[in-house]
């Protein structure tokens, strides 16, 4: 237990849990940005992500990202959770392996999450449980250990705090292949597709806020200096985009939107994510700020192409992601994060390996997932038929409805030594006849 | 004057409303409705609670036409909420009495035509 410090454990164990509750959060988002019918399948494919992308960080995806490997890919070192122990995993860190592995699980699980955003509403739940189960270890591991398990990009000095590459970049640009391949939805572009329930984003964004405090501040897995600025700037940036927000629907429709305001609180952390124990508070503001404008731009106009990514994962992460990775290369400041200094205080070099991380990981995130998704279109249907499409999710795919009113419903009382099979038919129960 | 009640899928409600405004009948009132027609029931399960679902979600037109966009509006109904499956629907056509426009007191004729048409 050498090396583990009381305070800096309790406070990422807490920031863990603040992690965790960021899934469901992103759940109820999404599912008021769907219509009714899809309430419940949007909302579990978030829950599926903790079930899924837990069990395969602890076999191999935690190893592939953060054991000893080469620059691309970990190694099988901590394979199953062998050695992750309450040894700190290295002579650094002051946290038992135990909680650092637990806090790099929480990140996996919604970075999966993030992606179901761009397939709502027709993926089928069978494949989409198949995809998420490789996608963690094909494409988030693997950006992972790039830029905070060892590999190529932390390497050579790439700044990346809690995840704008593997978390935000990983996912926006995974989206945006996702979205291609599995194509739109029926209805897209033919009739208006609106949110069922605002008050369910809008609490969701607000969940989701709360949470990155621990995203965010926990990345410094610690109580250190970098993780208290991280801690301020998630306050920060987010409400400057905020303001920017307001104004920019303001200018465009006259009026200042529930659902745009809870987008800017996700752009905003997204921002404040790879740059939040780096940048000067003054700086994060500016982030927060004139960093929303690409995002608000592809939020406006992707809905007017051909491409169905429907919860605009691209636009709030892979850009929003993108755009905070690049300002660390020109705003980094010695003074603030005791690391490097960005292009405007000296050290073009540093703006060089932001650029680098800002062109490989979407190149990476789009092609492993377009390519992962094209092959298991081979094997099995992705999507579900147009007629359940038509009726909707929730009662297609888990035979449930979110706002279940009850009336009509017949109760289905087997007799005793019958049961009721999936279909709704009762049957015998086989019995074993002793001779 | 006609009466036209179409109770279809939910999830054709545009498709309707577009083939009516094809057909330029615009005058239209929607309800949503549940009801039961013979189609093969639903089952679903909350925890250890297994239901068969009697009333499916429906939604029903009722719109009144003069006599010569009776047969158009049937067309574009059917148009529009045919998928082939069972569920699709009902039409029923009522004789009607009377009509009147309220803002102006125009009846029968005058009240079914749309101001625009």
């Amino acid at each position: 237990m050498s090396g583990v410090d009381t305070g800096d454990t309790a406070w990422m164990l807490a920031a863990t849990a603040l992690v965790i509750l960021m899934t469901p959060a992103l759940g109820l988002f999404y599912a008021g940005l769907v219509r009714s019918k899809n309430t419940l399948n949007t909302f579990m494919m978030c829950i599926a992500a903790l079930a899924v992308a837990t069990v395969t960080w602890a076999a191999i995806g935690y190893s592939f990202a953060f054991s000893e490997g080469n620059g691309i890919i970990g190694g099988f070192d901590y394979a199953f959770l062998k050695d992750v122990t309450f040894t700190p995993i290295n002579e650094d860190s002051t946290i038992p392996h135990l909680v650092f592995f637990a806090f790099q699980a929480s990140f996996c699980i919604i970075t999966t999450a993030l992606v179901s955003g761009a397939v709502v509403e027709r993926m089928r739940f069978g494949a989409y449980l198949i995809f998420t189960a490789l996608w963690s270890i094909l494409v988030y591991a693997v950006l992972a250990h790039w830029s905070f398990g060892g590999g190529w990009l932390i390497d050579n000095g790439t700044l990346d705090f809690a995840g704008g590459v593997p978390v935000e970049m990983g996912s926006g640009f995974s989206a945006l292949a996702a979205a291609l391949v599995v194509g739109h939805r029926k209805d897209y572009g033919r009739q208006a597709l609106l949110p069922h329930n605002a008050v369910y984003v809008v609490l969701g964004a607000g969940l989701l806020w709360f949470g990155w405090f621990g995203f965010n501040g926990g990345s410094g897995f610690g109580t250190g200096q970098n993780s208290v600025l991280a801690f301020t700037n998630t306050l920060l940036a987010p409400a400057s985009t905020l303001v920017v927000w307001a104004v920019c629907d303001a200018i465009r429709g006259r009026k200042v939107t529930a659902i745009g305001a809870a987008t800017a609180i996700i752009v905003g952390c997204v921002l404040i994510t790879p740059a939040g124990g780096y940048v000067a508070p003054g700086w994060a503001m500016l982030l927060g700020g004139a960093g929303a404008l690409p995002s608000y731009a592809i939020v406006m106009l992707r809905p007017r192409t051909r491409v169905d990514e429907t919860l605009d994962v691209l636009a709030a992460h892979g850009m929003a992601g993108l755009t905070g990775i690049l300002f660390i290369g020109f705003f980094a400041q010695t003074s603030w994060n005791g690391v490097s200094d960005g292009f405007l205080y000296g050290n073009a070099d540093q703006l060089l390996w932001q650029t680098l991380a800002a062109l490989a990981t979407p190149l990476y995130a789009f092609g492993m997932t377009f390519a992962l998704l094209k092959l298991m279109g081979l094997v099995m249907p992705l999507r579900v038929t147009e007629a359940e499409e038509a009726v909707g999710m929730d009662v297609g795919q888990h035979g449930e409805e979110a706002y279940a009113t009850g009336e009509g419903a017949i109760l289905i009382r087997p007799a005793e030594g019958e049961r009721i099979v999936g279909d709704g038919r009762v049957e015998k129960v086989p019995v074993a006849n002793p001779v | 004057m006609k009466l036209v009640i179409g109770i279809v899928r939910p999830e054709k409600t545009n498709d309707v409303l577009e083939a009516l405004f094809r057909c330029e009948v615009r005058g239209v009132s929607m309800s949503r409705v549940q009801g039961h027609g013979g189609e093969l029931e639903r089952v679903e399960t909350y925890r250890g609670t297994t239901v068969q679902m009697g009333l499916s979600d429906k939604t029903r037109f009722e719109i009144a036409v003069s006599d010569e966009f009776v047969d158009p509006t049937i067309a574009a109904l059917c148009e529009g909420a045919r998928t082939g499956d069972v569920g699709d629907g009902k039409i029923f056509v009522l004789p009607l009495e009377r009509a009147v426009r309220i803002r102006t007191g125009e009846t029968d004729h005058g009240a079914v035509t749309p101001v625009t048409a």
